[in-house]
């Protein structure tokens, strides 16, 4: 038997050692299981999964990821520069999202490892979903929803009213993709748009404000599209939802952390701004309770990604880096790392 | 004009109410005991009917009212009306066209969303306290979705536009084609329905699009297909909806109206692919008090031998 035949007689493992490359895959066992097509992977790769092992994950590491040249983050599932110093010969880090703020990017760039992020396979999902939420809010359809579910559209009469999207000053703060996909959506329901973002956007026909409180000063609703970051922690506090106001509406497809929970449900228990639809909350799956009671909140399960068609976009698209990279050709998504 | 007498058919808007009382002498219908003995009391008084979806002015009612000169609807269908009676009788028929387009595209998009992405699913799955992380299932993408209008007047065109902002192929089934319109046509409900992914319905209920959707459409549509109806529930064959959505073939459906408000088919709530609304295409404060002083602009117009504002006969 030549070292070019196909080995057929030699057991899966050693087949696989001898034509797929390695792949490392860490995800936390939390992460959503749609992010990881175990099989889709495994007919181009060999995968290194410590899940699969008994021991431990670091030990798992020290032993067998010396010579990883590539990783598979899966969803948030944090690598830390502790973790790259397990991995000596790691080139890539292939992320399954758009956001990185779970890995050290910084190291990363220190050790010349690339990162690929989800490019844009989610970003109308998540626009399309920010505007569902709006118009949520807005036009009470899950509460009018609810209203009827619990018959008393029959027994009560009509539900209250909710209010008119169009006129409504909607000002994006990001505007990056995700936002700009957001604001020609709204555009089309009579919205005007503007935003606020690190810097101006000359190439860009909405008005431009250089802080978030300018911003809300001059909007009706306010949507969170930006990642988050040391900057933007907290980007959404007691000030910022005084200067949006009583009729403000706040809409966060972004991070959690983006918003000072605890204000926003001062905030809406007292009537300070008009509503909220939140995809995203600062510790999640776990949230404020007196947000359940609010008919004027509409809450979702950190789902604006999580379509049919978006995760078959992003299979195609991991395995779609990994080639490339493994065939030394240009990643398909690479990430700025600063 | 205090002495004119305007007789109310439903409740529908307390703004309305309070603003017609300060003009005219208004019979609030619902809160007479006897009807027949009231219209044979007041006949000679009642000069005008406001209506609205669920209550306007049949055969009966007009031939009871000798002295009726015009009937103001607080909507813009008018499958309430006789408009045939209306029209023999030199009656004159007023609706609240344009102020609400607007409203009823933006819900009709809302209810795509919500029936698509499981908007309001989750949102009690949410408040149930039951989600652990990373838990909740993968929906339907929006974007892109071939979306079919049934009716391309004021409000279809504004379903539209809109679903074009998030890059959905339109095409449309009319009575005739529009050839000055940019999207395509379809010579049938059916044809439509085999060539979409959502199908709406943004028609006028009359003769003719009674039960436009029906167990063939449905089957064209088949089951990936959502229907979203934002015109009369009489425009869709509900038993047979129903069954669709039961039997899975048919993928979902976002229902602002249903054949026999305000009851909603039992089997619908069982289901998750399924938004239902109390008929709220035009429920905004703002709108609504538009379509309030329309009503009034209308009957103030007439009773000063004006020009009306919105007649439709």
């Amino acid at each position: 038997m030549g070292y070019h035949q196909k080995p057929q007689n030699l057991s899966k493992n050693l087949q696989q050692d001898l034509l797929l490359p390695s792949v490392l895959v860490l995800r936390s066992p939390s992460v959503p299981s749609f992010f990881f097509s175990k099989s889709h992977l495994q007919a181009h790769f060999h995968l290194l999964d410590p899940l699969d092992s008994p021991e431990p994950t670091h030990s798992f590491l020290s032993r067998h990821a010396a010579s990883v040249l590539a990783l598979l983050c899966v969803a948030s599932t944090r690598v830390s520069s502790e973790t790259l110093s397990l991995l000596p010969s790691l080139k890539l880090v292939v992320a399954t999202s758009a956001g990185l703020d779970h890995i050290d990017l910084g190291e990363c760039r220190r050790r010349g490892i690339a990162v690929t992020s989800a490019g844009q396979v989610f970003t109308e999902d998540v626009a399309d979903f920010a505007v569902g939420l709006l118009v949520d809010v807005l036009r009470r359809v899950s509460a009018s929803e609810g209203y009827v579910r619990a018959r008393l559209w029959a027994e009560k009469g009509p539900s209250p009213l909710g209010a008119k999207l169009g006129g409504n000053r909607v000002g994006i703060v990001g505007l990056g993709r995700i936002g700009s996909e957001v604001a020609k959506r709204l555009i089309a329901f009579g919205c005007s748009i503007a935003y606020c973002s690190r810097k101006e956007k000359p190439s860009v026909p909405y008005p431009y404000y250089p802080t978030v409180s300018e911003l809300a000063t001059n909007s009706d609703a306010l949507i969170l599209c930006c990642s988050l970051t040391k900057e933007t922690h907290h980007i959404i506090n007691k000030g910022v939802m005084e200067a949006l106001g009583k009729e403000g509406v706040i809409i966060n497809i972004g991070r959690g952390a983006l918003i000072d929970e605890k204000e926003l449900v001062k905030f809406l228990e007292q009537g300070q701004i008009r509503g909220a639809g939140l995809d995203v909350y600062e510790n999640e799956p776990h949230m404020s309770q007196e947000l359940f009671a609010m008919e004027n909140v509409v809450l979702a399960p950190h789902a604006a990604v999580y379509t049919l068609e978006s995760f078959a976009a992003l299979q195609e698209l991991v395995v779609g880096n990994l080639k490339a990279f493994f065939s030394n050709k240009p990643l398909l998504t690479p990430a700025q790392l600063e | 004009m205090e002495s004119i007498g305007v007789l109310m058919a439903c409740p529908m808007n307390s703004y309305l109410e309070h603003e017609l009382e300060k003009r005219f002498n208004l019979f609030r219908f619902w809160t007479v005991p006897e009807k027949s003995a009231f219209l044979a009391t007041n006949k000679n008084s009642i000069r005008a009917v406001v209506g609205n979806s669920s209550a306007g002015a049949d055969a009966e009612l007009i031939e009871a009212l000798p002295k009726l000169e015009i009937v103001a609807s607080f909507s813009v269908g008018l499958d309430k009306i006789d408009l045939a009676k209306c029209k023999e009788k030199g009656i004159r028929v007023t609706n609240t066209p344009d102020v609400l387009t607007d409203d009823v595209a933006d819900l009709a998009i809302g209810l795509m969303l919500a029936v698509l992405r499981k908007l309001c699913e989750s949102d009690r799955y949410v408040r149930s306290g039951k989600w652990k992380k990373g838990d909740y299932k993968l929906t339907t993408k929006f974007t892109g979705k071939r979306v079919g209008i049934i009716g391309l007047g004021r409000i279809g065109m504004a379903v539209a536009k809109r679903a074009e902002a998030f890059s959905c192929p339109i095409s449309y089934y009319s009575r005739t084609e529009k050839p000055e319109i940019k999207y395509k046509y379809y010579p049938s409900v059916v044809e439509l329905a085999a060539n979409c992914d959502i199908l709406v319905v943004a028609c006028l209920l009359t003769e003719e699009t009674l039960h436009i959707v029906n167990r063939e459409v449905i089957d064209a549509l088949g089951p990936k297909g959502v229907v979203i109806n934002v015109g009369r529930g009489p425009h869709v064959d509900e038993p047979e909806l129903v069954s669709a959505l039961v039997e899975r073939r048919l993928g979902g459906a976002g229902l602002d109206v249903f054949e026999h408000e305000p009851e909603v088919p039992e089997e619908l709530f069982g289901l998750d692919n399924v938004v239902l609304l109390p008929h709220v295409g035009s429920a905004t404060v703002e709108t609504r008090q538009a379509m309030a002083d329309l009503v009034i602009g209308n009957l103030e117009a007439h009773f000063l031998n004006k020009p009306l504002l919105t007649p439709v006969v």
